[in-house]
């Protein structure tokens, strides 16, 4: 037992004074931890392979049921909402990609209440690094990557079969729609989860939330009416993730009167999602009470 | 400056409790109530008290978990909600009940990843990991995934990660809860350890009394959320007036409870044959000629004042009082 010091002093890492700035080059270091975590539960997944694959699979299912509803609408329509089958499955495309992508990446946050059970998140928030990020990397369902890929090929099959004119302006906006619907939609689980940070058995509300929004984006909104078209469309913001896009892309005006620039503009509507997301966050992370045990 | 410094530190929970049928009522729960505290840099803190005191809610607070309501807590001069994530990295934390580490890689995984997190140099880092091994014998089981570990195995482990930053202050709830004996002492020894280097503040919360009497020169009760004793073990005993013991082993029973002046009698046990005095007035030569005119001895012990016995008086005395009214340190 020699030397006694060598567990602290020396070699303690941040110098003791209060203030002063992070040294510079920590940055990086940053990074590195995310893709430390990252890397842990890509390895931790692969403790258990078999389900692994079979997971892989099988998760593939509730995706192509959202396109198989559709095919199976115009079986019997010729149109749905004043919009063909082509032009629909854009929606569905910009859809399936936008919701599967925040799913895999932040849809594990509804499982919130599970981590203040089981101490995670008091585990969590005794490192040095922002708490939600921690979360999404130290549970990423990586299995769910499977869904993306589908509702990546949907996307893209749908857009090339349309018959859309291109330009570069819809060219970028193919590009930026989706993956402003991805954060539309992760803004949306994390906004719903931080619910819990109150009401520990909000699980049910938040579903009715992120998978309602999910099936109402999946349609023309012209489909659906009165005071539930407006609440979801306009009031939540769904209609801002695929439909208006997916009017831009075809060039098609708003049945329902909205000018055309609306569907320029869309993809900045995520961006008020993830700051509302941000804040609900932090406001519900300062109310949060951990158990009592 | 302080390491640590609360004043005026409170928490309150709303919960809803049942009310009839349907009704739910809304009632607040103070879990800390006013605490003011102040540790030194390379102190030993014993934080203990009776269940549902206020530790593990004050520990949260001091580590940033929970906001105080209201309040104000210091650690290495920072706030710790507000400066959470810069505080984190001069703080080592393990509650008993939780873990730190990832349940389904070996340990030693999870000592890498935490190099990542708390960015550690790899050099510092291994010389930390291992000066662990060596005191907390990890070798044999550090390839073994986490979630097949003994829970000593693994609160050691546990340990091990609070340390590999090299923490200024470490907070420790209740780190020896389910172990054995051997891992108890395991335990004990490396804290000692650490304290003897001098410099990591320690505040250590258990229901062991041994833990404290071994490692804190410190002791803080709390109870109801309010500190109810500060200072050292001797004071404790001084204050609440613990007395040493003579235990006297008898040939024979006798037949009437003997009276011995300045040394009343506490307990007969074993039919008679055993007899407790408490050590008041009287000398430990007194009782022994005294009770040597009475029987025949055939042993004698001495025993220390118990920390347990004192403790327990503590809380039962504090209950009684509703927590409220005794107050003060010696
Ligand atoms: N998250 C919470 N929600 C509601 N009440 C809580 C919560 N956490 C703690 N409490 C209450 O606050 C009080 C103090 O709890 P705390 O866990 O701090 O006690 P403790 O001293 O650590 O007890 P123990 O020795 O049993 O661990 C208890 O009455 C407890 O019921
Ligand atoms: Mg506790």
């Amino acid at each position: 037992m020699a030397e006694p010091g060598t567990l602290t002093g020396p070699t303690r890492v941040v110098p003791p004074s209060g203030g002063g700035p992070e040294p510079a080059g920590r940055t990086p270091g940053v990074l590195g931890a995310y893709r430390a975590l990252l890397g842990a539960q890509a390895r931790s997944q692969a403790a258990y392979r078999a389900s692994f694959l079979v997971d892989l699979f099988g998760n593939v299912g509730a995706t192509v049921f959202d396109v198989v509803t559709v095919l199976v609408l115009f079986g019997v329509t010729r149109e749905l909402g004043g919009f063909t089958l082509h032009e629909t499955l854009v929606i569905v495309g910009l859809s399936s990609f936008a919701f599967a992508a925040a799913d895999l990446l932040v849809g594990n946050i509804e499982r919130l209440p599970r981590y203040v059970r089981t101490g995670l998140f008091d585990a969590v928030l005794v490192r040095p690094l922002a708490a939600l990020p921690q979360l999404l990397l130290m549970d990423l369902p990586l299995r769910k990557v499977s869904r993306v890929v589908f509702g990546l090929g949907v996307l893209v099959a749908s857009v090339g079969s349309a018959g859309i004119h291109w330009t570069a302006g819809r060219v970028a906006l193919v590009v930026v729609a989706p993956l402003a619907g991805l954060v539309f939609f992760g803004s949306v689980f994390v906004t719903t989860a931080t619910v819990s940070f109150y009401w520990i058995d909000s699980g049910e509300l938040a579903n009715s939330v992120t998978y309602g929004g999910r099936d109402f984006t999946s349609y023309p909104v012209t489909v659906y009416g009165g005071w539930f078209r407006a609440l979801f469309a306009y009031g939540l913001g769904f209609a801002f993730v695929s439909y208006h896009p997916a009017l831009a892309l075809l060039g098609r005006a708003d049945p329902l009167g909205l000018p055309g620039w609306v569907g320029w503009v869309a993809p900045g509507v995520a961006l008020v999602a993830a700051a509302i997301a941000a804040l609900a966050w932090r406001v519900g992370i300062r109310h949060y009470r951990s158990t009592g045990s | 400056m302080s390491v640590i410094e609360m004043s005026g530190l409170r928490k309150e929970f709303t919960v809803r409790v049942k009310a009839g049928r349907l009704r739910r009522e809304k009632r607040t729960v103070t879990a800390v109530d006013g605490i003011d505290l102040r540790v030194e840099r390379g102190e030993m803190l014993g934080y203990i008290g009776p269940n549902g005191a206020g530790k593990s809610t004050t520990l949260k607070m001091l580590t940033g978990v929970l906001m105080p309501s209201p309040g104000e807590a210091r650690v290495c001069g920072l706030r710790p909600v507000a400066e959470r994530t810069r505080l984190a990295m001069r703080i080592g934390v393990v509650f008993g009940q939780r873990s730190q580490l990832w349940w389904d890689l070996p340990l030693r995984d999870s000592f890498e990843l935490l190099r990542h997190v708390y960015r550690v140099p790899a050099g510092e880092h291994g010389a930390r990991l291992a000066r662990c091994r060596g005191l907390l014998d990890l070798d044999e089981f550090l390839d073994t995934p986490v979630r097949q570990l003994s829970l000593g195995q693994r609160m050691r482990g546990e340990l091990t990660a609070a340390l590999l930053h090299g923490p200024e202050v470490l907070f420790l709830d209740e780190p020896t809860i389910g172990l054995d004996v051997v891992s108890k002492q395991a335990v004990r020894g490396f804290l000692a350890e650490l304290g003897r280097a001098g410099d990591t503040t320690l505040v250590l919360t258990t229901h062991d009394l041994a833990d404290i009497e071994r490692l804190c020169h410190r002791l803080v009760v709390i109870d109801h959320g309010r500190v109810v004793h500060d200072g050292s073990i001797a004071a404790l005993h001084s204050r609440y007036g613990s007395r040493r013991m003579v235990v006297a082993e008898l040939d024979a029973a006798l037949p009437r409870p003997p009276e011995l002046p300045g040394a009343p009698l506490q307990r007969v046990e074993a039919d008679g044959h055993r007899l407790v005095f408490a050590l008041e007035s009287a000398t430990v030569a007194e009782v022994v000629a005294g009770l040597a005119g009475l029987a025949t001895l055939r042993d004698i012990a001495i025993v220390e004042p118990d920390i347990e016995e004192v403790v327990a008086r503590l809380y039962r005395m504090t209950a009684e009082a509703g927590g409220a009214t005794v107050t003060g340190a010696p």
